[in-house]
């Protein structure tokens, strides 16, 4: 019975770092950068849903359509003034703006909301409880793991069936070929970073959900992990960043359970070397031998 | 080509710099009143009055900014005071606090930087990495100083000149042991503490040691780290499964306020045990205290106190503040009032050297007796450790009432 | 005096300018602190200054010379600095000289974090790019994990090192009466004698320079920056892939280590969160600001980036955030095509210093 309890636990904190994982793998794969700066959208997101539903006293369905509206301008924005002037600067000078930009939301948002943590609640309290009760679901858990689902079919079809999705992976392919067969290319880009920020909003309100407190550098640490998530499953893949994610939520969780609390986050990271080693392009990852 | 560029821009920025520098040095030169101008200031003394430097050091950004600010801000208050109320020994007191993020480097830093403005005694630091990296350069270079929140032994170990304030982790460690011994016996008892944090280690360290002369059953001990503490649903099934009652978590209040909300979703209700670090959880904004209702605490200081001075304290800081003040800024107030009292006792004046401050100091802390916001009589041990014993409270409709002992 | 007839190569004569002017950066500095011009506040800075000089010249190496993104460095520094505490503190008996047990705990240092790269470099080099770099992180993550379990004690029969995963503490040592424990889980290093001194930086500098640019210019370095513009090509022509990446990866983990060393023997207090995520890629700000493959880049970048924190003070909580903006400010003026287009009017294009390569 234990085991089922830290298998969902897994699961569900899972699906946490797989949304985010999404939003990290949609950039990296039309944009080429590595966002680090996306962790701290989350927070932001967390931030702008909790005031609104606690000061302007919104209900949550309305509080997380503001976050993420807040969150997608926010992320065209930061696009727009630090990214856009250095897409033809080498990939380092990205990553390192983009750190730039990560400290800058995290010393923002330190001074605009304060040091202290707030407590989050959340957007649906209660759980199900199964087997006499020795087994409970929360429903905050059933929701992050529903909504993980959808947001991936939703991607999916995104950018297989409609027009922006294709010139996304067009750009993803060949960014100048992409140019020659008409598209904007800078268009979708903003375009990706809008998706990607709005996603973000919805993972830092379902991150808040089940992590009650919030804090200037709350993003920073599901960030990273999220971003080996995304490397797990096999970056620039859809259902490799939901792959990476669950996986690397349910070894954690287990890892806990049944070896160390203490070394779970190694074991982790361990799991994730010996697959890289194995498959050197993660899960699901196209791996591409390089021509002469 | 790249090179060229870089240089321009290095430039520019060393320019920033030096243009940062000149303005923090132009504010601070009037301060900097012992090494330059020590005849000077005497004269300056005699007809002016001339200042005390207090200098503070703790996070005020970063992961730990909360117990800086709560330290800058309590002790700010006090200093606000005693210049209203006339200063000490006439002397008015100024007052600066430096960030270090909790980190040691920049502590010492923070500390350098504190030296150079002209401090006399230092309050601080907050954090007890930060306080033992301090705490060797304070001892070296004889400037006393009185961590308001560093628990760690480690902090005054073997350093004549470095008091702390608050309980020390073996104090807290044991202490709880001690009670639920007493209150608790053949109690099941889990831990969940921060195995990357020297506090929570510590403390949890101690509280094991004891444990078992306490005839406590440590059933499950859990740990987390910064980096895995999203999610306590595991540590608290697997506490849970091996029948705890009790679950102790040696442990700061936020992610204590996330384990209470965890535990209360999957429906295990033990009694849980916080120590001084756990104070502050009934004032996060949002936290529902309801969650918290039965928690016991040992803490020194509960700002819904009924005495004078706590009332008083609190109304000031949440009108500058804006929120409730916690353990941590009462340390910090009560720092600057016993370093007044230590003050005005030896007869201390601003033209004396640190070093003459330090020595008056740590003759005054080893014998005089202190109260205030976060205990009575206390008293200080030659090696720096203040005795004030811990006081459990348990929180009862939302506040904390005194626990039967 | 005659000029020499043949003219120095321009490579030549950018390393000695870095040599000299590290040394004349040195003479300055002391003398200014003898005269005790220097506020403390910067005397204090002196030695981490050096120590992250090092840890910037070091990773050049593998980002900027090698050419793969590592986010793990502080990890060897981590390796570096416990080990080295280890050493200066478990000698502090048999050794009475303060410079002597620094320079045995800066080679312990360097040999425990080139044993660490070895054992990383293996599985790591076969990666490559994002996935080279999430690997290195992984390790960096691992590395502190590992070191914050780790209780190590000494007394007259020896060390005594125990992990601390489960439920053991400093008591499980088993340590006799004089007995000292070095090394305590999360509380880390405390109690460390501070014995690192400003001229022992700056030797380890000079170490670190003279190696690297020696490496650099040398046939290995031909190899190596060869491997990083075009691995196939580099393949073809005989040069042994993971012989030359080990050789680069291995000498910036040993140097990384002996940098941790000097930088844990500066403070009384060392824990191993210290060296985490946020410090690796605070030496790779230094590296990229300062220019892949430019070693004397790295050494202004490295020197100014921990100034300008300290520096900016006076800005109270503010000064994080002023530091985020410069940051950024920076990199897209330094990216800047127009600037670059000015720049590029005004100064006649320098030919043969490709040492500063694009990854």
């Amino acid at each position: 019975m234990e085991f089922l309890s830290y298998l969902i636990s897994g699961i569900s904190l899972g699906s946490v770092y797989a949304i985010i994982a999404l939003g990290y793998t949609m950039v990296y794969g039309i944009a080429k950068m590595l966002n680090f700066a996306h962790g701290d959208v989350i927070m932001v997101g967390g931030y702008i849903s909790l005031l609104s539903m606690s000061s302007l006293g919104l209900p949550w369905p309305l509080a997380v359509i503001l976050a993420m509206l807040v969150c997608t301008v926010l992320g065209v924005v930061i696009e727009g003034l630090a990214y856009k002037p250095l897409r033809s600067a080498p990939s380092l000078a990205v990553l390192i703006t983009a750190i730039g930009v990560s400290y800058f939301l995290q010393n923002a948002a330190l001074l605009l909301w304060g040091a202290s943590p707030k407590a989050y609640t959340p957007i649906i309290a209660g759980s199900v409880k199964l087997f006499e009760g020795q087994l409970s679901i929360s429903y905050v858990s059933m929701l992050t793991v529903f909504m993980c689902i959808v947001i991936m079919i939703a991607l999916t079809l995104f950018t297989g069936k409609t027009r922006m999705g294709k010139a996304m992976r067009a750009c993803s392919e060949d960014k100048a070929a992409a140019q020659l067969m008409g598209i904007n290319v800078n268009r979708t880009i903003s375009m990706t970073f809008a998706i990607g920020s709005a996603l973000a909003a919805i993972a830092g309100v379902l991150l808040c959900s089940s992590y009650t407190s919030l804090m200037p550098t709350t993003g920073s640490m599901p960030g990273i992990k999220a971003f080996t998530a995304a490397v797990f499953g096999g970056i620039g893949s859809i259902p490799g960043a939901l792959l990476g994610g669950v996986l690397l939520g349910i070894i954690e969780s287990l890892a806990k359970a049944y070896i160390s609390t203490q070394l779970a986050n190694s074991i982790v990271f361990a799991v994730l070397i010996i697959t890289l080693l194995v498959r050197p392009a993660g899960l699901l990852g196209k791996y591409v031998p390089e021509k002469v | 080509m790249k090179k060229v560029i870089s240089l321009v821009m290095v430039m520019a920025l060393v320019m920033c710099l030096m243009a940062g520098c000149g303005s923090t040095n132009e504010t601070a030169d009037p301060t900097e009143a012992p090494a330059e101008a020590e005849a000077e200031a005497e004269v300056e003394t005699a007809s002016e009055g001339g200042s005390f430097y207090i200098g503070g050091i703790g996070p005020i950004t970063g992961d730990n900014a909360i117990y800086g600010m709560a330290v800058m801000n309590g002790a700010q208050i006090a200093v606000d005071e005693i210049n209203a109320a006339g200063g000490i020994n006439g002397y008015t007191v100024e007052y600066k606090f430096e960030d270090d993020v909790a980190d040691g480097e920049t502590a010492v830093n923070a500390y350098n930087n504190l030296m150079d403005w002209g401090m006399q005694v230092l309050v601080g630091p907050t954090t007890t990495g930060s306080a033992i990296s301090v705490s060797a350069k304070v001892y070296e270079e004889r400037v006393f100083a009185l961590t308001p929140s560093a628990s760690s032994p480690d902090v005054t170990a073997g350093k004549d000149n470095m008091f702390q304030l608050c309980f020390t982790d073996p104090n807290q460690g044991s202490g709880s042991a001690v009670y639920m011994g007493a209150n608790m016996p053949e109690a099941k008892v889990a831990v969940i503490y921060r195995n990357d944090d020297a506090y929570s280690q510590g403390i949890r360290d101690t509280f094991v040691a004891e444990a078992a002369n306490q005839n406590l059953e440590v059933v499950y001990e859990g740990t987390f780290t910064e980096d895995t503490a999203t999610d306590f649903s595991v540590q608290l099934t697997a506490a849970q499964a091996a029948g705890a009652d009790l679950v102790f978590l040696p442990i700061y209040y936020q992610p204590a306020s996330v384990i209470l909300a965890q535990a209360n979703a999957m429906g295990y209700a033990p009694t849980f045990f916080g120590v001084d670090g756990m104070d502050g959880i009934l004032t996060l904004e949002g936290f529902d205290t309801s969650l918290a209702e039965g928690v016991m605490v040992l803490t020194p200081f509960s700002a819904t106190a009924e005495d004078e001075l706590t009332q008083n304290f609190v109304a000031e800081y949440s009108a500058r503040y804006g929120e409730t003040p916690n353990q941590f800024a009462a340390d910090g107030y009560d720092c600057v009032y016993a370093l007044k009292q230590a003050m005005e006792n030896a007869g201390c004046t601003p033209d004396m050297s640190a070093e003459e401050i330090c020595n008056a100091m740590v003759e005054q802390f080893t014998s005089m007796s202190f109260s205030g916001l976060t205990g009575t009589d206390m008293t200080w041990s030659a090696a720096g450790e203040v005795s004030k014993m811990p006081v459990a409270v348990m929180v009862k409709d939302g506040v904390y009432v005194t626990a039967e002992a | 005096m005659k000029l020499k007839s043949r003219k120095l190569k321009k490579t030549t004569v950018i390393d000695f300018a870095t040599y000299i002017g590290v040394i004349l950066a040195f003479i300055i500095m002391n003398t200014l602190k003898s005269q005790g011009m220097l506020t403390r506040s910067l005397t204090g800075q002196l030695i981490p200054i050096c120590c992250y000089i090092v840890m910037a010249v070091s990773l050049n190496l593998t980002v900027g010379i090698l050419g793969e993104l590592s986010l793990g460095h502080a990890g060897f520094m981590s390796v570096g600095a416990f080990s080295g505490i280890v050493a200066a503190m478990s000698l502090q008996s048999v050794i009475p000289s303060e410079a002597l047990r620094l320079a045995i705990a800066l080679v312990v240092g360097a040999i425990f974090a080139a044993i660490a790269g070895t054992l990383v470099g293996i599985p790591v080099l076969r990666l490559r790019g994002d996935y080279l770099a999430i690997v290195t992180l992984a390790f960096g993550e691992i590395i502190k994990e590992l070191i914050n379990c780790l209780i190590i004690g000494v007394d007259e029969a020896g060390l005594h090192v125990i992990n601390a995963t489960g439920t053991k503490s400093v008591n499980d040592l088993g340590l006799s009466e004089a007995g000292r424990v070095l090394i305590k889980g999360a509380q880390g290093a405390t109690g460390t004698q501070t014995i690192a001194s400003f001229t022992a930086g700056f030797i380890l500098i000079m170490i670190s320079l003279v190696i690297i640019l020696n490496l650099v210019r040398s046939r290995s370095g031909r190899a190596i920056m060869a491997l990083r513009d075009n691995r196939i090509a580099a393949e073809s022509v005989g040069i042994n892939v993971t012989k030359y990446k080990m050789m680069a990866f291995v000498t910036s983990a040993a140097l990384a280590g002996a940098a941790g060393a000097l930088y844990g023997l500066n403070f009384s207090n060392l824990v191993a969160t210290k060296f985490d995520f946020n410090t690796s890629i605070l030496v790779l700000v230094f590296v990229v600001l300062g220019g892949l493959g430019n070693i004397w880049g790295s050494i202004i970048a490295a020197t100014v980036l921990t100034i300008l924190p300290e520096a900016l003070r006076g800005f109270a909580d503010y000064r994080m955030l002023i530091y985020a903006i410069v940051l950024i400010l920076v990199m897209l003026a330094t990216n800047n095509p127009q600037l670059k287009a000015l720049f590029a009017k005004l100064i006649p294009v320098r030919k043969g210093e490709n040492v500063n390569g694009q990854a």
